[in-house]
């Protein structure tokens, strides 16, 4: 047995509890395990509860049933090892992209002038030099997104946590993010959960792509070791034969599913 | 059209529409300017209405003479301080009962009560209390304020994005820090939208206030005009007031642009 895993959700069950006492059962019996390192992508059809998962990892919910470890310490409460990069407009509008950066050191008690030095030098590395002084609302939504990547990794969390970082991105914006990512990504292996609804997004980027089924009670219906070698280009690797390869076989896990989330959602 | 231009004939044309109210005032209660239109004697609607000519010297040997300044520091000051009181408190309470849901249920219909009441009523009761000082002005001027802020900091709190704020929290924000960087920056855009509000309600609070009994402010010498059926002078306290009112909302307008910079303006562009 090697080191523990970053992160280890054992049969997680997330049921809510609405008024009226109507109960909805998001996962049943999910279990994800991501190796230190490790790049694991999610994928599933829309509404299956991808970030509902996300949101346990994070700590920012305790699940109905099930055991969340994170390097083989049980998870209470919020999950200081992780960094989590939200899927709408999570910056704070009222300070400026450099205030933004700093923002997560000033928590932790460091001094302004040490948590300025360190957030220019992450506004440099995600291509935002000279932009610091500008305002989100100032930032295009390329901007934004990269000012929120600086903002979760100067912390240096052990485990990012993406929940379709990149998805109201236009497709050159995101490619060009996601090959950032990837850079960044390699520079320093942290372990990294990718959630998304884009297969070949996921497969792009990841080491390892989970399937999982439609909502309700989803649960992973299939993982799928990525075995491209890397560094990748993410627009030039989708031409390769092996991702072609790799993308029909796990389409065809994944297409029952999304027909079956699509009627979901029709007869709703 | 070139839009300063545009800018500029709006302001010709908004002195044109003072210019010409004034004039129309001037003419109609000038005695024997006019043949009488309504009254029987002359003199009568100067009686009544004033003389726009009258009310301005009225201002001029009141600012020439000095003997105004000591009534608009007194009502000025009253309102600055029932202004300031009644928002850092609404302020503190709005973020307390708004943070803490058992006591917002428990205060809740308290709060509706007294904000229904029609405030004003208190005046003579605060005057009881607080004597004929600016005490009892302030006291007034601070109830009309308070509920105006504190309502808007409770729902500027509850209106803070649930994303923004799991985000500080996994940066790791602690309560105090999630209130010093989320909930109070958040709950300011609609402090400021409510300022002008409530600097207005402020200085309501200290003319009435001094109107209902003092010996100094601007609202005492409209009550001494009126005693002596001095039309002219309650019309130069009323157009006194009136210009300063203007001023307190242009500091506040100024103090917002300062401190929102934050905020989108509407169509707002900028070379970057």
């Amino acid at each position: 047995m090697q080191a523990a895993p970053a992160l280890a959700l054992e049969h997680i069950t997330v049921t809510f509890v609405s008024e009226g006492a109507a109960r909805f059962t998001a996962i049943r019996d999910a279990t994800l395990v991501v190796r230190p390192g490790e790049f694991v992508s999610v994928v599933g059809p829309t509404g299956c509860g991808k970030s509902t998962l996300l949101n346990i990892a994070a700590g920012l919910l305790t699940p109905s049933a099930g055991s969340v470890r994170v390097f083989g310490e049980p998870l209470a409460g919020l999950n200081r090892n992780s960094g989590y990069l939200f899927q709408t407009e999570a910056l704070l509008p009222w300070r400026t992209a450099l205030d933004n950066v700093t923002i997560g050191l000033e928590f932790r008690g460091l001094a302004r002038e040490v948590a300025v030095r360190q957030a220019e030098g992450w506004l440099l590395r995600v291509g935002l030099r000279g932009h610091g002084h500008r305002y989100p609302h100032q930032l295009s939504g390329g901007m934004r997104k990269r000012v929120a990547l600086a903002q979760t990794l100067i912390l240096d969390p052990q485990i990012i946590l993406m929940d379709e970082p990149f998805s109201a991105l236009d497709i050159q914006t995101r490619q060009l993010m996601e090959n950032e990512l990837l850079e960044l990504w390699s520079a320093n292996r942290k372990s990294v959960v990718f959630i998304t609804h884009d297969l070949e997004e996921a497969i792009s980027l990841s080491d390892r792509v989970v399937v999982l089924s439609a909502g309700p009670e989803a649960r992973p219906i299939g993982e799928y070791e990525i075995d491209l070698p890397r560094p990748r280009d993410v627009a030039e690797i989708r031409l390769t034969p092996r991702f072609i390869e790799l993308h029909t076989k796990i389409w065809q896990t994944m297409k029952q599913e999304v027909l079956k989330g699509y009627e979901q959602q029709k007869n709703q | 059209m070139n839009s300063r231009r545009t800018s500029r004939h709006l302001r010709l044309w908004q002195v044109l529409i003072v210019a010409g109210l004034f004039t129309i005032w001037h003419v109609t209660t000038h005695p024997t300017l006019l043949p009488p239109l309504y009254f029987d004697n002359p003199n009568k609607a100067a009686f009544f209405f004033g003389q726009p000519l009258e009310v301005l010297s009225r201002v001029w040997i009141w600012f020439s003479s000095g003997s105004i300044y000591e009534h608009l520091w007194v009502t000025l000051l009253e309102t600055v301080l029932a202004f300031a009181i009644g928002t850092v408190s609404g302020l503190v309470v709005g973020l307390w009962l708004a943070l803490s849901p058992t006591a917002a249920a428990l205060f809740d219909p308290y709060i509706k009560a007294v904000n229904s009441m029609p405030r004003v009523i208190l005046a003579p009761i605060f005057g009881v209390w607080f004597g004929l000082g600016m005490a009892s002005k302030v006291a007034l001027g601070v109830t009309l304020v308070f509920f105006i802020v504190f309502f808007n900091v409770y729902q500027g709190v509850r209106e803070v994005s649930h994303t923004v704020l799991a985000n500080a929290r996994v940066l790791g924000a602690s309560e105090r820090q999630l209130l010093r960087h989320v909930y109070v920056p958040s709950a300011m855009s609609w402090v400021f939208a409510s300022l002008h509000n409530s600097v207005g309600l402020a200085f309501v609070g200290a003319v009435v206030g001094e109107y209902l009994g003092s010996s100094r402010g601007v609202g005492y010498l409209i009550l001494q005009a009126e005693g002596t059926f001095d039309i002219n002078s309650v019309f130069a306290g009323i157009l006194v007031l009136t210009a300063f009112a203007l001023v307190l909302d242009g500091i506040v307008t100024l103090a917002e642009r300062r401190l929102m910079l934050w905020q989108p303006r509407s169509g707002e562009t900028e070379r970057i």
